[in-house]
């Protein structure tokens, strides 16, 4: 016996079969789908929810292959007001994955949508559809033999345009591995299926689309990202030319107390452009997972830990702090920089810079898959899961991110690392990271991966102190960059200033460019006017 | 982890002699440079996790989940039926996500399941 028809909240099952059927004509019956099976292949694997009656799930799905089927798919589903919840790989794991956000949506998959429309190897640029992986436009340009680097995040099966719209980051200089910051020119369409291109691409013959962001007047690219006002089909990226070299290197420091000065050093030689490349701060002695040794030292709040800590890392001849970074470019300059890298380290006492590998391109097959830590280079991979297995380590599943950003400057994160730690214990969660990221130019992301998978209780733990490491962090004045679905919501609502005046903007916006609401419901915190208040 | 990767990278050179290269096992070859199609989809689609080497994710969790009594490498089993393989890429497992058809046609899936089935012996497949 066939299964009931999933339908959205709010529509008629006989409109919504005649929405199915539009939408069949429009993009093909292949291509529609509402069978359990189907369905469930869009469930976020990474759900703190994971089974539970609050876990988000769609109605539907509808793949389009192309902008203009995307047109007419939504001016169907806005004419029967039907909820709407675009994605592009469907692979933003840990941030909500190929699921909506609001219960019984119809999932936009935008997967079909692959292709890569441009790349510049003379201006350095690229332009493709939301479907396009990061594994797809490096083989584009591997094949090709483009003197071209990409800039991905740690798994590189993620979209591009996805990735860019929720803020992501990569590793090699800036500003490409802020992919947003990264973009240039956007095709988007709205609720109502109107289609609009922003920048140098509103005019109708233009040139320089993905070479000047700014057009004329307004830029409203920003309002597309972690948002709901649109469907973004086509964005430009700018790519960094193929470097002759890059040179691995590793900051070390030896005592927790140095930890201030080192982030600090980090974070001027980054200001000075001398250290182009993400970096991230961690430690052997307070990172994670907690050597069983050091559990209970780890748990003494008191600053007489700190000499115990130092005394571990010494004897077993660790160092307290590493910080991995990258030089770009011709060997005789790396070399110089290098120089006045290493001078500014070595007036904290101890601290030394290493080099691990010198890399000269282009790279041969064998070459690129013998690479260490390859989104440095700008190689796609998914080695980070790969660190998530480990002999005798409990079965690690999936896991939610909490993400605050902090301001850069050693004492803080040191002192925001120690709170962090601190609530994680209380709540019995044992994050993977903690580490100190410069992702963003001129900020500091803590990120803790927090383990979640398809045990209720522990799903419950984990949510538990989660919230609780976010109203934390909003305590102090740190907030989040990026979030899960089932905390968006919350995580919004620290961004309060005068009465919640952005979020009430954001509001106004939402009503204005969808007034029936049926983009996206409740991404980022914005409801449209029907579903405010209760949620 | 990360930090491990790089120390282990001090090793690292870029005058290994060729035969102490780690296998190719994601390639971006044009399709057609083997004939086998669900090769081809294995090695487009799977094998960045399931292919040869220390930073594939889902070798190194069968590794550790067989612990050698089978191989880790799932081109070298004959133990796997196509049913099998066509339930874990639309279920997923641990930390594996379910694969969708816009991602992965039932047509793809029917080829890379053909593929990693055909070492298992005619009787039992």
């Amino acid at each position: 016996m066939a299964a009931a028809m999933r339908v959205p909240p709010g529509i008629a099952p006989t409109r919504f079969n005649q929405v199915l059927g539009q939408w069949r004509e429009v993009v093909g019956a292949d291509w529609v789908f509402t069978s359990d099976a189907d369905l469930d292949t869009y469930r976020d694997s990474y759900s703190p929810l994971y089974g539970e009656p609050t876990e988000r799930r769609a109605a539907a799905v509808v793949a389009p292959a192309s902008v203009e089927q995307v047109c007419e798919v939504m001016r169907i589903a806005y004419a029967a007001s039907v909820p709407m919840y675009p994605i592009s790989t469907g692979k933003n794991l840990t941030y909500g994955g190929s699921a909506p956000a609001y219960s019984g949506s119809v999932i936009l998959d935008l997967k079909r949508m692959n292709r890569i429309i441009e790349v510049s190897e003379r201006n350095a640029f690229a332009l493709v559809e939301p479907g396009v992986s990061y594994f797809d436009l490096y083989r584009h340009i591997r094949e090709r033999g483009l003197k071209l680097w990409i800039d991905c995040p740690d798994p590189g099966w993620g979209s591009l345009i996805g990735n860019s719209l929720d803020h992501g980051a990569g590793y090699t200089n800036a500003p490409y591995r802020d992919h947003f910051e990264a973009h240039c020119g956007m095709e988007v369409v709205l609720a109502d299926g109107e289609l609009l291109r922003t920048g140098m691409g509103a005019m109708s013959n233009a040139k320089t689309w993905q070479q000047f962001r700014y057009g004329m007047g307004p830029m409203i690219d920003g309002i597309f990202s972690q948002s709901n006002f649109g469907v973004v089909t086509k964005m430009g990226f700018w790519l960094m030319p193929e470097p002759q070299c890059a040179l691995y290197l590793q900051a070390e420091a030896t005592r927790y107390e140095d930890g201030i000065p080192f982030i600090d050093t980090l974070a001027q030689l980054s200001y000075q452009d001398l250290i182009g490349s993400q970096t991230h701060v961690e430690s052997p002695i307070v990172g994670y997972p907690v050597r069983p040794d050091l559990a209970a030292l780890r748990a003494d709040q008191t600053e007489s830990r700190i000499p115990a800590l130092n005394e571990y890392a010494q004897r077993n001849n660790l160092p307290f702090w590493t910080a991995p970074f990258s030089l770009y470019g011709p060997e005789d300059v790396i070399r110089a920089k290098l120089g006045h890298i290493r001078s500014s380290f070595e007036q904290i006492p101890g601290a030394r810079v290493r080099e691990l590998a010198l890399l000269r391109f282009p790279l041969s097959d064998e070459q690129i898959n013998a690479a260490p830590d390859k989104p440095r280079c700008g190689i796609p991979n998914l080695s980070y899961f790969a660190s998530r297995f480990a002999p005798g380590a409990p079965l690690f599943e999936g896991h939610i991110d909490f993400s605050p950003i902090v301001p850069l400057d050693g004492r803080t994160v040191l002192e925001a690392q120690r709170i962090f730690d601190s609530v994680c214990r209380e709540h019995q969660i044992e994050p993977l990271g903690g580490r100190m990221l410069m992702y963003h130019l001129r900020s500091a992301a803590l990120i803790y991966a927090i383990p979640v998978g398809r045990d209720a209780e522990a799903n419950r733990r984990a949510r538990a102190g989660f919230s609780k490491l976010m109203e934390v962090a909003a305590q102090h004045g740190w907030g989040e960059y990026r979030i899960h679905p089932a905390f968006m919501d919350k995580g919004v609502s620290f961004y309060n200033y005068n009465n919640g005046a952005l979020h009430r903007f954001h509001e106004r916006l939402k009503d204005a460019i969808d007034p029936r609401g049926i983009l996206s419901a409740g991404r980022y915190g914005i409801w449209p006017r029907h579903l405010r208040n209760p949620k | 982890m990360k930090q491990l990767a790089l120390l282990l990278a001090l090793s690292f050179s870029m005058r290994v002699a060729a035969d102490e290269m780690p296998t190719i096992s994601w390639t971006w070859r044009a399709p057609g440079a083997t004939s086998d199609p669900g090769k081809v989809e294995f090695e487009r689609a799977c094998s960045i996790c399931h292919g040869a080497g220390p930073d594939r994710p889902g070798t190194s969790s069968l590794q550790i989940k067989y612990g050698g009594k089978l191989p880790a490498l799932l081109e070298q089993r004959t133990d796997l039926t196509a049913e099998a393989v066509r339930f874990y890429i639309r279920n997923g497992i641990a930390m594996m996500p379910r694969f969708r058809k816009t991602e992965l046609t039932d047509a793809q899936v029917d080829e890379i399941a053909r593929y990693l089935s055909r070492k298992r012996p005619a009787a039992a497949r």
